[in-house]
């Protein structure tokens, strides 16, 4: 069974991020990227299930530049088998994503695909869902457990106020949550062999699709600076700041 | 689970200009040769230039000669030193710009013949360490070299990284991985200022026997987006300006007098200026507190005029390794070398390192690689104390130029910076003194005790031009996995409490430019000493200026510590 994780670039969630001086965008110059840890956690999950020797093969792919192959050879590093690298200049919104990965899953034939169910930049938590529907394949998102049996997937769910298993007929796509499990660290000899695990590289007219941005990002702000507490001398007057000053009373 | 060994022929321990030189040289060497050479570099930062905090106004000297082409290659050396200026401050308010011709030579960035650049030491790094990939060396992010391998001989066989996942009693949690053995016919130590593993071979082998004490200085830098002026606002940025300066507040009434040091203000690319200030750690002010030091000094007007309306973007320290020549230790060892601020390379009368720590490098790969290919067995397996290293050391400019500024900071510290000033004048402009000051009094020993001196006090910070510790902290990225053990060690757990606190009031609550420390009282007034190890910027003063040499800086976890972006 073949396993397609895709993952993204984005900034290490250690790095206070900055908005660029006009407000145009997020300033990404010289600021350290990471893999998304969603993303590290479908691929800790799916390199799981091939030492389980439930699966035969871990294919990662990545849309980017080329300073993504960086995260590609991270997951080989933490037992991913191969790479893919969609080669795009800059990063496709969640639509065209799913258009690029869904070219590869119709290459690939993978029987699952697991991805993360968010990206920490954008929050988006949509592209696993398109990349379904769009599939028409059943899809098992916000995954807190992965158990395969035969041709079938059982998933647990974090739902509100619970958790719900569904069984899903494969092929399928699963997006991954917090609780799956927790990534190990790459070691060193694993480092060095996946700088010579196979990487190809391909476009999007090689997959035969058009990317089309449909959003334009018009402006970004940072959140409003807290301003500094008061300390007030007696109930009423704090009652009395609650509701004329704060109104939230 | 064991312990796997890996075998090279060089092991670097730290990704900074003198290892990612020798790294870089070594390759160059091998392949021109064209034989085959295994090179490992390994960073306990979570990227490379992640740890690297430097002014930095760099000379290329080292760097035109080990890539000439570097500016084709897009070495992130952009902005050239167009105007230097030169402060005496004497109060908060008052500051007078030192005539050009008085200043010592050593101080000049540009004009005939020099050619130096304001940059990023950070982003230099990440430049060096492509080319280094791109060469064949394996570097390797995230991975601190956390112990020595000695091998039967005594001599240096390589390093253990630390292991991953234990949890703060030391025990194995459900992703602990163990660290690597990294064993090598030479191994390289490249850690930096106060580098533990450095700290570690120079008492082993003695290396400083017959020099003077080490001297080390505190720098805090930051970095600033200032906003775009009208032209004719004679405060406006200004690519390629270099501001330095001393005396006011380290020098003057406020503090006591008691410290010395000096500011840089440089004016990068992209109206970004960054502002420092090094602390001397010579100080003996129990009071004295660099980082609040820092903060005021931003308010003299000679600062604040570029800073104003502008945006604090990025905070970090690091100590500065600046004994110079009389306190340069031996830099080698059976099966090891010691090599740029880790030994302490660099140039104080410049106020620069980087081109003196890559060219120890680069020297370094000289003699490694002269070792290795050599055809008798002996010397080409490795493990020898490779002396002649001292000898290219000594007949390269590095020895020239560091032996020329040799009185540099012996006579600052000795004379002040009036006297010392002026004597620095002479020495390097007028005519070479013909004899050596020496200064040998360690800096951890001059502290005086609570009662023998005067409070100081500081302002509150006002959020716009001076912050306190905690926002600052926030914005050096700085991170450690939560739940591991400790790597500040106390040797002695009492002392702090028992000793520091009545006679120094715990100076490590004030020279920590990022609140590792503090002695807290509960509500019985029992006093704790507690240490925010989660905070700890990597700068080493503590493991530095601790009065009982009492902590120990050990490498956390991989990956740990701060995540600065360019500075």
């Amino acid at each position: 069974m073949k396993i397609l994780v895709p993952v993204k670039r984005v900034i290490d969630y250690n790095v206070k991020v900055r908005v660029k001086a006009d407000n145009s965008d997020v300033d990404l110059a010289n600021v350290k990227m990471a893999m998304n840890p969603f993303c590290e956690i479908a691929v800790e999950e799916a390199v799981r299930l091939k030492e389980a020797g439930v699966a035969t093969e871990v294919v990662v792919a990545s849309i980017g530049d080329k300073a993504c192959q960086e995260q590609i050879r991270t997951a080989l590093a933490l037992g991913a088998d191969r790479g893919i690298q969609i080669e795009t200049d800059t990063a496709p919104d969640a639509l065209s994503a799913a258009k690029l990965l869904k070219a590869v899953v119709l290459e690939e034939q993978p029987q699952l695909v697991i991805m993360g169910k968010q990206s920490i930049d954008s929050d988006n938590n949509q592209t696993g869902q398109m990349l379904a529907a769009l599939l028409d394949q059943p899809q098992a998102t916000f995954a807190s457990e992965v158990k395969v049996d035969g041709d079938k997937v059982q998933v647990t769910r974090e739902i509100d106020g619970g958790l719900q298993t569904l069984e899903l007929d494969m092929p399928a796509v699963i997006t991954t949550d917090l609780r799956l499990n927790e990534p190990r660290y790459a070691s060193l000899p694993n480092i060095m062999k996946a700088k010579r695990k196979p990487l190809d590289v391909k476009t999007p007219d090689d997959l035969g699709v058009v990317v089309s941005n449909n959003i334009t990002l018009i402006s970004v702000n940072p959140p409003a600076e807290r301003q500094a507490g008061i300390k007030v001398e007696s109930v009423t007057e704090l009652v009395e700041k609650l509701k004329n000053e704060a109104k939230a009373i | 689970m064991q312990r796997e060994a890996m075998e090279f022929d060089v092991v670097i321990v730290g990704a900074g200009p003198a290892g990612l030189s020798t790294a870089c040289r070594l390759m160059q060497q091998a392949n021109e040769a064209g034989t085959e050479l295994t090179v490992c570099v390994v960073e306990k930062g979570s990227e490379v230039g992640a740890h690297i905090l430097s002014g930095a106004v760099i000379e290329p000297r080292a760097l035109n000669e080990l890539f000439p082409d570097w500016k084709e290659q897009g070495a992130p050396l952009n902005t050239e030193v167009t105007e230097d200026q030169i402060f005496l401050l004497k109060n908060d308010q008052k500051g007078s710009k030192i005539p050009n011709f008085l200043v010592p030579k050593t101080m000049h960035n540009h004009g005939a013949g020099y050619k130096n650049y304001i940059a990023s030491v950070g982003n230099l790094c990440r430049w060096l360490a492509d080319q280094a990939e791109q060469l064949g060396v394996e570097v390797f992010a995230g991975f601190p070299a956390s112990h020595i391998i000695y091998g039967d001989e005594g001599q240096v066989a390589g390093i253990g990284t630390g292991d991953m996942g234990l949890d703060e009693q030391g025990n194995q949690k459900d992703s602990y991985m163990p660290g690597m053995d990294l064993l090598a016919k030479y191994t390289i130590f490249s850690e930096g200022c106060r580098g533990h593993l450095g700290k570690e071979l120079i008492a082993r082998y003695q290396l400083d026997a017959g020099k003077d004490a080490q001297h080390y200085g505190l720098g805090i830098k930051e970095l600033w987006d200032i906003p775009v002026r009208e032209e004719d606002d004679p405060a406006k940025h200004q690519p390629g300006l270099v501001l330095h300066g001393a005396g006011w507040p380290l020098a003057s009434k406020e503090s006591d007098g008691s410290a010395s040091g000096g500011f840089f203000l440089y004016h990068l690319e992209d109206n970004q200026v960054v502002v420092g200030l090094i602390t001397d750690l010579n100080y003996d002010n129990p009071h004295l507190s660099p980082f609040d030091e820092f903060q005021r000094l931003k308010h003299h007007p000679v600062l604040a005029q570029y800073l104003k309306g502008g945006k604090r973007v990025s905070y970090g320290a690091r100590a500065i390794t600046k004994g110079g020549f009389n306190a340069l230790p031996k830099m080698t060892m059976p099966g090891a070398l010691l090599l740029g601020c880790d030994a302490g390379t660099l140039n104080f009368a410049k106020i620069k390192g980087t081109h003196t720590a890559m060219k120890s490098g680069m020297i370094a790969a000289e003699t490694i690689f002269a070792a290795l290919s050599a055809s008798d067995q002996e010397s080409s397996e490795g493990g020898k104390d490779l002396t002649a290293y001292t000898e290219n050391f000594k007949n390269s400019w590095v020895y020239e130029e560091l032996y020329r500024s040799r009185n540099f900071g012996p006579a600052l510290h000795k004379y002040g910076t009036m006297v010392g000033g002026a004597l620095n004048f002479i020495d390097q402009n007028i005519v070479s003194l013909p004899f050596t000051i020496h200064d040998n009094y360690p800096d951890y020993a001059q502290m005086k005790a609570v009662s023998e001196c005067a409070p100081i006090s500081y302002p509150k910070p006002d959020g716009v031009l001076s912050f306190d510790k905690p926002s600052s902290v926030f914005l050096s990225n700085t991170n450690h996995e939560e739940n591991q053990l400790c790597h500040l060690k106390l040797t002695n757990s009492s002392i702090p409490l028992a000793q520091n606190l009545p006679k120094f009031n715990e100076p490590a609550q004030r020279y920590c430019p990022a609140g590792v420390y503090e002695v807290l009282e509960d509500e019985q007034g029992e006093k704790q000493f507690q240490i925010n190890s989660q905070n700890c910027v990597h700068c080493k003063t503590c493991d530095i200026k601790d009065p009982a040499q009492n902590i120990t800086w050990v490498t956390p976890e991989g990956g740990g510590g701060p995540n600065y972006p360019n500075m």
